[in-house]
């Protein structure tokens, strides 16, 4: 045993634990230091738990359309992450003129829904287009080829939206019903639209599964997945199918949008790159192409990413941790792809067919 | 005549909705309006409405190609068709922008938008001038689609440059008026004072001599070439050396008369060749997608900023010169290029693409947290960064730095050369083709995709410190994403691979926005646009490899073979 491993044991590999092994100690050091420490009160932690679960969610419904895509085309569509951006920023122009006619205040649910369906619609018509005019001509070439034409598109949509809206933060109107925060008992609180989101987003998560797993539609998809010319020689209309699944993918950006635009209240046209990034993470960490890892994915990179910085770095002097959430989130997609590609729930698919 | 022409209207029809949807798109993103001011042929014509033409001639040449099943007099019908119904959509923006204030929404749908569009006419005239124009672009490019092959490709390069020499005006006749005989062409060609653009005689004489060379070339270039090919070698070979001498006196002699301001867009477009040959080898020879890139530029640029900086703490304490702050600047870099290709090693792809992403990001926030501000001064960045000297030279100008640059580009365009024809250079091409393969053939793909990242980590590096030394102060601010994206679509519209496309890409895309302002705004969007045309029409650059030229080619014949032969 200890020979066969020995012979097989290179440099890299050495490499690769040696890095892991650090920051797993750094990790574990740091976490140590600042429980020690103790300047964090319960209250704090459970903050950071209901923060990163709710931004987790967003992160989550975001990572759904990665993984849909990525299902059935074995491609990572670059672009999602401007789906979910055109939503919410073209959300924000109905937002504010129902808020500013009084809409918004005397019918908040009705003006709420009206908001997520503008907001699904825009996503669902950039993502259809793009599908259309982007993927489908090239889903036969060489694979870099559709990759390098999603990073075009990615760039081309965030610029469009720039050039047709502005390039200035929009801020999202103040919704009075979302306002304000339940007490739990004790000096646990907790804020309505973190529960609104996180309530939202299942609500949308459970939808998906059960169209997936007990529609027609999530059947053929489900096979086209699995494979597409057989599919197709069982009768299913593989372009419909994937034009559908993309449509699925884009409505949950929007809402995903909308949410976000609620809980931050700023929108603009950048504001995709980075969600859409860690989205990603979110779905490769669940085991990509893979429908509840994705969702499990995206909650465990929110809480990480909110409790992670306070929790692992505080304790080691570092200043303003805040500043590195988004290198935990990096290193975690890193850490994540090295030691299991395949994800918490995942299926080997990295090395098969890329 | 016994088959009777078929015009099928519906799909002359569709072509000019879409081509409406585009030409929207330009005027609604601003792009009109902005390009506007920039006029091509003085009084006459703007580049913005050269824009709006470009999308009717296109809309109006695809309707008379797929409206007709053969070309003739119904194709400029076909062409008219589709230009009307691209103008009407204008014409119907035209309307609603009126009544409706859409501002507050699309901030672009201006009064003056309006104006641009209805020629300052006001609406009622205006609106028909708008759509007479549009019919009659779309009858020139019916017309166009019908004409012989030889003389279609004349008016073609003749409008062309007419375009570019109207857009670059400003600069020829500053950096050219210098000189006393062309001093008197140039007022001519592109009127006096303040205006901008050709002058109308000088755009049909522009148009006269590029058509009338084009013409000369299709007939009697080919004459030329054999001329040549009939010399004996020895000759052959004198006559090579003797233009690559020429072209080196010309690359040295630049900058005299480039002047200041244009040398500094030289240097930049060097830099990025310089980035775009390391890419080139990771992406291009290679085939690992590295979206992290502008992490090395920026590895080389700190360090170099350390090393000869007295602003920072750390600084303080090394104080080197910049010739001994380079090679360690590079070495980091092709160190840092090592170590982060190792984890990525069995990663392919799509997933090499997001992990190196990750990576560039990662560095950039490292670079601007406070964490490490008092080594690499956060967001402050570092001032103060040393310059290169040669006995008396001080590498501090343009001027002067351009030799730095074009020496670099020089070195990193002989290595590339150099390993692209050796082992490593077919070791990393049988790796892009398959990897499994190349294993099986006895590759090690460690050392391989290593070597890759390390040498493409060194150019980017040395471009980096360079690029710190150039500028005198770093922030990480100049290290974003878009650089690497900058780097990727000029070395993928050059074609991927090909050394000589790189410097043709880095020059369309890196020199023309600096040369013009207007690109600039609206630079990422263009290259959105242009790298999804790219991989749709032609996904192997404009300057390709011989190899990857056939492979593509192969790909799409042996698809579209049992419709129709390959055109080309």
């Amino acid at each position: 045993m200890l020979r066969r491993f020995l012979e097989r044991f290179t440099l890299t590999d050495l490499f690769m634990w040696l890095v892991g092994g650090s920051i797993l100690a750094l990790i574990v050091v740091g976490s140590f230091l600042t429980l020690r420490a103790g300047h964090y009160t319960a209250r704090h932690w459970f903050d950071f738990v209901v923060f990163g679960l709710a931004q987790g969610s967003v992160y989550a419904l975001i990572a759904l359309g990665y993984t849909l895509v990525y299902g059935i085309l074995r491609m990572i569509n670059f672009a999602h992450s401007e789906v979910y951006m055109s939503g919410a920023f073209t959300g924000y122009f109905v937002a504010d003129a129902m808020n500013r006619s009084g809409f918004l205040d005397q019918n908040p649910l009705l003006a709420l829904l009206a908001l997520f369906a503008v907001a699904m619609t825009t996503s669902i018509t950039v993502a259809v287009l793009l599908e259309r005019i982007a993927y489908r001509p090239l889903r036969r070439s060489p694979r870099l080829v559709p990759l390098i034409t999603a990073i075009g598109a990615s760039f081309f949509l965030q610029y469009t939206f720039r050039g047709l809206y502005g390039s200035q933060n929009r801020a999202y109107p103040d919704v009075e019903v979302l306002d304000g925060a339940w007490s739990l008992g004790g000096e646990f609180i907790i804020q309505k639209i973190q529960v609104v989101v996180i309530v939202a987003a299942a609500v949308l998560m459970f939808g998906l599964y059960t169209f997936v797993q007990r529609t027609r539609t999530g059947k053929a998809m489900r096979a086209v997945s699995e494979d597409k010319d057989v599919a197709a020689l069982m009768g299913i209309d593989v372009d419909a199918i994937i034009v559908r699944t993309f449509i699925l993918g884009a409505a949950l950006a929007g809402a995903a949008g909308v949410l976000y635009a609620l809980m931050f209240r700023q929108v603009n046209f950048f504001m995709g790159f980075i969600p859409g990034i860690k989205a990603f993470t979110a779905a490769v960490l669940g085991g990509i192409g893979n429908i509840p890892g994705a969702m499990l994915g995206g909650l465990f990179l929110g809480l990480f990413e909110s409790v992670g910085p306070t929790l692992f770095l505080d304790g080691l002097g570092i200043p303003a941790p805040y500043q590195l959430k988004d290198v935990i989130a990096f290193t975690m997609l890193v850490l994540v792809l090295i030691y299991r590609p395949t994800g918490i729930l995942g299926e080997q698919l990295t090395t098969a067919k890329a | 005549m016994t088959k009777n022409t078929h015009f099928n209207w519906l799909n002359a029809l569709r072509i000019g909705l879409i081509g409406g949807v585009v030409a929207l798109l330009i005027s609604l993103v601003g792009m009109v309006e902005e390009f506007g001011q920039r006029d091509i042929i003085a009084g006459v014509i703007s580049m913005g409405q050269t824009l709006l033409i470009i999308a009717m001639l296109m809309g109006g040449h695809f309707a008379a190609a797929r409206s007709v099943d053969r070309p003739g007099p119904l194709s400029l019908a076909g062409g008219a068709l589709a230009g009307l119904v691209t103008s009407g959509m204008l014409a119907v923006l035209v309307l609603l922008i009126g009544p409706l204030n859409m501002r507050a929404i699309l901030p672009n749908a201006s009064p003056a938008l309006i104006n641009i569009l209805t020629f300052e006419q006001g609406p009622v005239p205006g609106l028909f001038y708008l759509l007479g124009a549009g019919a009659l672009v779309g009858v020139v490019a019916g017309l166009l689609h019908i004409l012989p092959p030889l003389v279609r490709q004349a008016i073609i390069l003749a409008l062309f440059w007419v375009a570019l020499l109207g857009l670059l005006q400003e600069l020829l006749r500053v950096t050219l008026t210098n000189m006393p005989a062309v001093g008197a062409a140039l007022s001519w060609m592109f009127g006096s004072g303040t205006q901008k653009g050709l002058s109308v005689p000088g755009a049909i004489a522009v148009a006269g001599v590029v058509a009338g060379g084009n013409y000369l070339w299709a007939t009697r270039g080919a004459q030329a070439q054999a001329r040549v090919r009939a010399m004996p070698p020895a000759r052959q070979r004198a006559l090579q050396w003797g233009s690559l001498a020429l072209a080196i006196a010309v690359v040295l002699y630049l900058p005299n008369i480039l002047g200041p301001y244009l040398s500094e867009v030289a240097n930049n477009v060097g830099l990025f060749i310089l980035m775009g040959l390391g890419l080139n080898i990771v992406v291009g020879f290679a085939g690992l997608l590295d979206l992290g890139y502008v992490a090395f530029f920026a590895i080389g640029a700190y360090v170099m900023g350390v090393l000869t900086s007295t602003d920072t703490e750390l600084a303080y304490r090394f104080n080197l010169t910049f010739w001994e702050a380079l090679p360690i600047a590079v070495a980091a870099s092709v160190l840092f290029g090592v170590i982060l290709g190792i984890p990525v090693l069995k990663m392919r792809g799509d997933y090499l693409a997001i992990v190196t992403l990750g990576f560039g990001e990662i560095i950039r926030i490292l670079a601007l947290s406070d964490f490490l501000k008092p080594y690499i001064g956060g967001s402050q960045g570092i001032v103060q960064v040393g310059r290169g000297q040669i006995s008396t030279v001080v590498f501090d100008r343009p001027q002067t730095l351009y030799y730095l640059i074009v020496a670099g580009c020089l070195l990193a365009l002989f290595i590339s050369r150099r390993l692209r024809d050796s082992r490593p250079g077919r070791a990393w091409k049988a790796m892009r083709e398959d990897e499994d393969v190349a294993q099986a053939m006895g590759i090690n793909l460690v050392a391989t995709k290593l070597l890759a990242f390390g040498t493409g980590a060194a150019f980017s590096g040395l471009s980096g410190a360079i690029f710190a030394s150039k500028i005198g102060s770093i922030y990480p601010h100049s290290f974003s994403l878009l650089i690497s994206i900058n780097v990727l679509s000029l070395i993928i519209v050059g074609g991927m691979g090909s050394l000589p496309g790189v410097f043709v890409g880095a020059l369309v895309l890196v020199g023309l926005p600096e040369l013009l302002r207007e690109f600039s705004e609206y630079r990422l969007l263009m290259y959105g646009a242009l790298l999804i045309v790219m991989m749709l029409t032609r996904p192997e650059g404009f300057w390709p490899e011989a190899t990857h030229k056939r492979e593509f080619h192969e790909a799409a014949a042996s698809e579209v073979a049992p419709e129709s032969a390959p055109a080309s």
